[in-house]
């Protein structure tokens, strides 16, 4: 398959937008802090361990106590970011974060780096494509993927205020770029539409977003006005929108992350129910074999040309 | 150290509550008709040393910063805390009557979310331990000199997050951290040392960095020196060697106490012995 890289210019790696933000909430609020499994370069949290070095409890490779930890210092009134790599920190210690997070309900944000496919070539252990559909079926526990710097920085903001457990599947080391959305606000729990349009809706998150548009920009051309939402909030999932995304007639979810159980899964859930309408999953099947990010999004559909063809076969179902 | 002889009084006042906790924790069980009423027993003498006799706390401020915390990572062992938590007043004895009932407030295993008290949710094993590390570690970072006393069974230190939490706290020297270990050699199906042998945790912890103490825990002389020694450098193991089903006759060191529950001969029996 050919396939002509895309121009990247502009494109950031979104964890540099975590660690500025995380250092400037730990500035203004000494309940801040950060739980790591020797994860701080991989976290990107040097500058923050530098200003921060108390506030930044390394537990070592140890994601039980890891996890643990958070919720025994939100106990003591800390603000704790437990990060690591997101196969690690959800599927490595998730008993830790049904029991001591999720159904204890403490107030700790678990933030997963390196999500998705970003270790490409490292194989299905390090792929973390498990963990929307593990994490969107725990009880207040709200799942969030954030599409870009500006929009990762928001969630980070909002989870630090916000009373409750919070995931943020924080965004592959894969550069992306800005989203094109005038006057953008970060609602948690609403579908936020990048892009209008009543034929057809492409349901996205986190670093698919742009490829939504993309495959929007060329159905476009075929004369067929694709919706993208980007639905940021996994858990709890914006119902309001969903049923008008299921109006349009036809529906396609991204997401990088397994087709079953994630947000194509909660999707298909919610239509099943509600409004059955053709629902095309893109994303990935279940394991999938080493090799580049790019060539992983391109091999399984994850492209402005392979959404759109999930969108054709969604409308000639209809 | 120089350990003085705690006051009559005060054994004879933790006596009184555990004694008060054995017997209505198994009127508990016998109505249910479930519980863990052979941990319960064991561990009892340490729950009524700890917050009769030991821990800063006030039930009408659960959620009091400074409070000491205890968390009971044996989760199972809800007989003991419930009784406890009740007698030290953290709600009234009218609710205990609706343990494991349908929508109780006393579920099998706790939720700190439905009862005062309770500082986090256990019942798996092996999730307390790293919890109350990270309850010490807020107290470094926020400089409370709050305590924080955690109980594990003996059965339940096979789970590898408790190493991962030992090494943690040794590493970081959480000198406010006790970690008991409620040490009555026998597990759910059989004993410890014949299923994936224990021994000898003193020399384990010790070598992770923890000052170890190892007592009888059914002494509450012994338990108030081991609970109330000054804080040191270090976090501190408490090896509390119990007795499985303490108290009563047919119960002790009977492994198929772990989650017997008694017939009504038994349950009577049991009220004579526990006086």
């Amino acid at each position: 398959m050919s396939h002509t890289a895309p121009n990247t210019a502009g494109y950031a790696d979104c964890r540099n937008a975590w660690a500025s933000t995380i250092e400037a909430l730990a500035e203004a609020d000494p309940r801040i802090c950060v739980v790591v499994n020797d994860s701080v370069g991989s976290s990107k949290l040097g500058g923050f361990q530098k200003k921060f070095p108390a506030r930044t409890i390394n537990v070592g490779i140890a994601e039980q106590v890891m996890v643990g930890v958070g919720a025994g210092l939100a106990n003591g009134g800390q603000i704790p970011f437990v990060s690591a790599a997101s196969c690690f920190i959800t599927g490595r210690a998730l008993e830790q974060v049904k029991a001591d997070i999720a159904y204890a309900n403490f107030n700790v944000k678990l933030v997963g780096q390196s999500s998705g496919v970003a270790y490409g070539e490292l194989g299905a252990t390090h792929h973390s494509i498990e963990d929307f559909a593990w994490l969107r079926l725990l009880t207040n526990i709200t799942v969030i993927s954030p599409s870009d710097p500006w929009e990762t920085a928001e969630a980070v903001k909002w989870a630090a205020a916000h009373e409750g457990p919070v995931y943020l599947r924080r965004l592959s080391r894969m550069p992306v770029p800005a989203l094109d959305v005038p006057n953008r606000v970060f609602r948690p729990g609403k579908a936020e539409v990048v892009r209008a349009g009543n034929d057809a809706a492409i349901i996205a998150c986190g670093t698919t977003v742009h490829l939504a548009v993309a495959a929007a920009d060329l159905l476009r051309q075929e004369g067929i006005s694709a919706r993208v939402l980007n639905m940021a909030t996994i858990n709890p999932i914006d119902e309001e929108a969903l049923h008008a995304a299921a109006a349009t007639g036809a529906i396609v979810t991204v997401e990088e992350a397994s087709v079953r159980g994630g947000l194509g899964g909660a999707v298909a859930e919610f239509t099943a129910a509600h409004r059955p309408v053709p629902v095309e999953r893109v994303g990935f099947p279940g394991f999938v074999p080493t090799g580049s990010v790019d060539w992983l999004f391109t091999e399984f559909g994850l492209t402005g040309e392979g959404i759109a063809s999930a969108a054709r076969r969604a409308l000639a179902r209809v | 150290m120089q350990m003085h002889a705690p006051p009559n009084d005060l054994i004879a006042l933790i006596a009184a509550k555990a004694l008060w906790m054995r017997r209505t924790a198994f009127e508990m069980v016998y109505k249910a008709q479930l519980g863990h009423p052979g941990g319960d027993f064991s561990a009892i003498d340490v729950l009524a040393t700890l917050y009769f006799g030991v821990m800063r706390y006030d039930p009408a401020r659960p959620d009091w910063p400074q409070r000491d915390r205890f968390i009971m990572s044996k989760g199972h062992a809800t007989g003991a805390l419930y009784t406890c938590l009740c007698a030290a007043g953290y709600f009234p004895e009218g609710w205990l009557s609706t343990y494991m009932q349908p929508r109780s407030m006393l579920n099998g295993h706790p939720n700190r979310n439905y009862l005062p008290g309770v500082e986090t949710n256990t019942g798996p094993l092996g999730h307390g331990f790293p919890v109350a590390v990270g309850v010490a570690i807020a107290g470094q970072l926020s400089g409370s000199d709050h305590r924080t006393f955690v109980l594990t069974g003996d059965g339940e230190q096979q789970e590898g997050s408790n190493w991962e939490a030992a090494m943690v706290a040794g590493h970081r020297k959480l000198n406010h951290l006790t970690l008991i270990i409620d040490r009555n050699r026998l597990q759910q199906g059989a004993g410890t040392e014949e299923t994936s042998g224990l021994d000898p945790l003193d020399e384990k912890y010790a070598a992770f960095g923890w000052d170890v103490t190892m007592i009888d825990g059914h002494d509450y002389t012994a338990l108030l020196a081991a609970l109330t020694a000054p804080v040191g450098t270090r976090p501190r193991c408490v090896i509390a060697n119990t007795t499985k089903g303490k108290g009563v006759s047919f119960m002790e060191n009977q492994a198929s106490w772990h989650h017997g529950v008694p017939t009504a001969e038994q349950f009577a029996q049991a009220l004579k012995e526990l006086v």
